[in-house]
C-alpha cells in the first residue's frame, strides 16, 4: 500500500483527490450530523436532486455546472425554510415536487445543449479523481466558513435544533441560525457532488452519522466520529475507484456500508463483553 | 402592590383560518400564581404561546411591562414532541436555558455549569447529568425541563401541564417547589386538574376560547358553569368532596 501511495503522490490529480477527501469528510461530518439529528434527511435529498436543474442550466449556458447547482440548491433551501413556517402544503409532498422538478429542468437543459454533455456521468455518479482546482476551492471555502460558523454558534445551533420553540422564547436568533444552516447544507450537498455524485451524495452525510450514533449520543462526538468514518470511506473508495476504474460515488458508499456493518459487529461484541 | 408584568388587551389568536382565542383580556402581576384550566382543545396552550410570543395575535395587543432583554420568561412546554433520539445530554438541555440573543462562547462557563449542577441536584437527578435526554423517564424529563426553565431566574414561569406522565408524588413535590419559587417569580400553571392545584394557586383563569379570570384560588362547579368552562372538579385526599353535577349548558357547548 505504501509504495502505491508514494507513487501516486507525485500526481496532481491524486493530491487533489486526497485534499478533497479530507474536506469532504469534514464538511459532510458537520452538516450531516445536523441533518440526521434534525431528521432533515429527506429535505436534504430534495435539495440535492433539485440542484440538478442548475447543472443542466450550467451546461446549456456554458458555465461551471456546480455553480448552477449551488444557485438552485440555495434558492430551494431558502424557499423550503420560508415556506415551512407559513404554508401548510404537506411538507413532504412539496419537497417531492421540488425534487422531481429540479431533475426535470436539468434533463431538459442537458438535452437542449447542442452536442453531447461531457462529464455528465461525473455529476451523476461522482468522480473524485477528476476534481478541478476550482471545485477544490469551493469545497475549501465552504469547509472553512462552516467550521468558523460552528465554532461561533455551536450551542445556538444545537439548542435551536433540539427545541426551536424554546429557543424562540429565549430569544435566540433562531431564524438566522435556521437560514444559515439551510444554506450551508445546500452548499455542502452541491460541493460534494463531485465526490459522490448527485445520486449518492446524501449517503455521504448520513451513513457516517449512522455509524457514529452506534457509539455516542453526543452531537459533538457524533460529528467527530462521522468525520473519521467518512474519511476512511472516502479515502478507501478513492483507491478502489482508481484501481478498478469505477465511479467514486459507488465505491465510497459501498465501503461506508461495509464499515457500518463492521461498526455494528464491534458494538455488539463490546456490549456482550460489558453485559 | 405588585408590579404588572404582562397586559393582554382584546387579543385574538389562532392558526390558519381557525380563531381559537377570542377577545382575551388578562393581566399578570409579579406575585401571581395563576392556575389556567379548561377543557382539552379550549386554547390553554394557545394562550401560553401567545403570551410567550410564539404566536402573533391576530388582533389586540400583548404588552410586556418589563425589559425583555434583562428578564426572562421561563417556559416548560407541554410534553413534548421532541425527538427522543436527539443527541444532547441532560446537563446541556439545562444549560440551554441560559442562552439568549447575546453571543456567548460555545464552551460553557464554569459558573454556568455549577449552576446547572446545583439545579439538577435540587431535583435529585444530578446522576443523570451526562445521560442522553431520550433515555429519561417522563418524570425525569419534566424535572430536566423545569431546571431549564428556571436556570435563567425568570421573572415569570409558565408551565404547560407539567403533571402529564408523572406520578402523584412528583406532582406534589413539583407544586411545593413552585410555591417556593413563587416568592421570587410569577407563575402561570396550566392544568386540566383543578382539584390538585387549588391548594397552591392564588387565582384561576378558565380558558374555553374565551378567558375568564377568577380572582381567587377556589372555584365551584356553579362558577365554572357560569364561565362556560366545562371541566369537572376532581378532588384528591382529605378534601371535602365536591359533588359533580352535569350542567345542561355543559352538554350544549361545542
Ligand atoms: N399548530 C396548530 N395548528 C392548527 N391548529 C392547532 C395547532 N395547535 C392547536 N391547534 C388547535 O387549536 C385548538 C386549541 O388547542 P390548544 O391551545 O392546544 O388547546 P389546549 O391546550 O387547551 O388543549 C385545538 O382545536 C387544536 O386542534
Ligand atoms: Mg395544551
Amino acid at each position: 500500500m505504501n509504495w502505491i501511495l508514494s507513487d501516486l503522490w507525485q500526481f496532481d490529480f491524486f493530491r487533489n483527490a486526497m485534499l478533497t477527501a479530507f474536506l469532504a469528510a469534514v464538511s459532510c461530518g458537520l452538516a450531516g450530523t445536523y441533518i440526521v439529528s434534525r431528521r432533515m434527511v429527506f429535505i436534504s435529498g430534495g435539495l440535492t436532486h433539485a440542484s440538478f436543474g442548475g447543472i443542466g442550466i450550467g451546461y446549456f449556458f456554458g458555465f461551471n455546472p456546480i455553480l448552477g447547482a449551488a444557485l438552485f440548491a440555495v434558492l430551494s433551501a431558502l424557499g423550503i425554510e420560508y415556506a415551512s413556517k407559513r404554508i401548510s402544503v404537506r411538507e413532504d409532498s412539496a419537497i417531492a415536487i421540488l425534487w422531481s422538478f429540479g431533475m426535470a429542468v436539468g434533463i431538459i437543459f442537458v438535452f437542449l445543449t447542442p452536442g453531447y454533455a461531457p462529464n455528465l456521468m461525473n455529476y451523476l455518479f461522482g468522480s473524485i479523481l477528476t476534481v478541478s482546482r476550482e471545485d477544490i476551492c469551493f469545497l475549501l471555502g465552504l469547509t472553512i466558513i462552516m467550521l468558523v460558523f460552528f465554532i461561533f454558534f455551536f450551542r445556538l445551533i444545537l439548542f435551536t435544533a433540539f427545541d426551536e420553540n424554546f429557543a424562540i422564547t429565549r430569544r435566540m436568533p433562531v431564524q438566522f441560525i435556521n437560514y444559515s444552516m439551510m444554506i450551508l447544507i445546500a452548499l455542502t450537498m452541491v460541493f460534494n457532488i463531485r465526490v459522490a455524485g448527485i445520486i449518492l451524495v446524501l449517503s455521504l452525510l448520513t451513513i457516517p452519522q449512522t455509524i457514529a450514533s452506534i457509539f455516542t449520543h453526543d452531537f459533538f462526538r457524533m460529528a467527530v466520529i462521522s468525520m473519521v468514518a467518512g474519511w476512511v470511506g472516502i479515502f478507501g473508495g478513492l483507491m478502489f475507484s482508481y484501481s478498478l476504474d469505477i465511479p467514486s460515488g459507488a465505491s465510497i458508499i459501498f465501503l461506508l456500508v461495509i464499515l457500518f456493518f463492521i461498526a455494528r459487529l464491534i458494538s455488539y461484541f463490546l456490549h456482550r463483553k460489558a453485559g | 402592590m405588585a408590579d404588572k408584568l404582562i397586559e393582554m388587551r382584546s387579543v385574538y389568536a389562532g392558526y390558519g383560518n381557525a380563531v381559537i382565542l377570542r377577545d382575551v383580556d388578562l393581566d399578570i402581576y409579579s406575585d401571581d400564581f395563576i392556575g389556567v384550566i379548561g377543557p382539552n382543545g379550549g386554547g390553554k396552550t394557545t394562550l401560553i404561546k401567545t403570551i410567550l410570543g410564539l404566536i402573533k395575535p391576530r388582533k389586540g395587543k400583548v404588552s410586556y411591562m418589563f425589559d425583555r432583554d434583562r428578564h426572562a420568561i421561563g417556559y416548560l412546554p407541554q410534553l413534548h414532541k421532541f425527538d427522543p433520539r436527539f443527541p444532547i445530554k441532560v446537563c446541556e438541555v439545562v444549560l440551554s436555558g441560559l442562552y439568549d440573543n447575546r453571543l456567548r462562547p460555545s464552551i460553557y462557563r464554569r459558573k454556568d455549569r455549577m449552576k446547572a449542577m446545583e439545579l439538577l441536584e435540587s431535583m435529585n437527578i444530578q446522576d443523570l447529568a451526562k445521560m442522553p435526554i431520550g433515555e429519561l423517564s417522563g418524570g425525569q424529563m419534566q424535572r430536566t425541563f423545569l431546571c431549564r426553565a428556571i436556570i435563567s431566574d425568570p421573572i415569570l414561569l409558565i408551565l404547560d401541564e407539567p403533571n402529564t406522565y408523572v406520578d402523584n408524588k412528583f406532582e406534589h413535590d413539583l407544586y411545593d417547589r413552585l410555591k417556593d419559587l413563587n416568592k421570587r417569580m410569577a407563575i402561570l400553571l396550566v392544568s386540566h386538574d383543578i382539584g390538585t392545584i387549588s391548594y397552591y394557586i392564588k387565582s384561576i383563569a378558565c380558558v374555553n376560547h374565551k378567558v375568564h379570570y377568577h380572582g381567587s384560588g377556589k372555584i365551584t362547579q356553579d362558577q365554572l358553569a357560569a364561565y362556560d368552562c366545562p371541566i369537572q372538579i376532581i378532588t384528591h385526599g382529605a378534601v371535602p368532596h365536591t359533588v359533580l353535577k352535569t350542567h345542561q349548558d355543559e352538554l350544549d357547548t361545542e
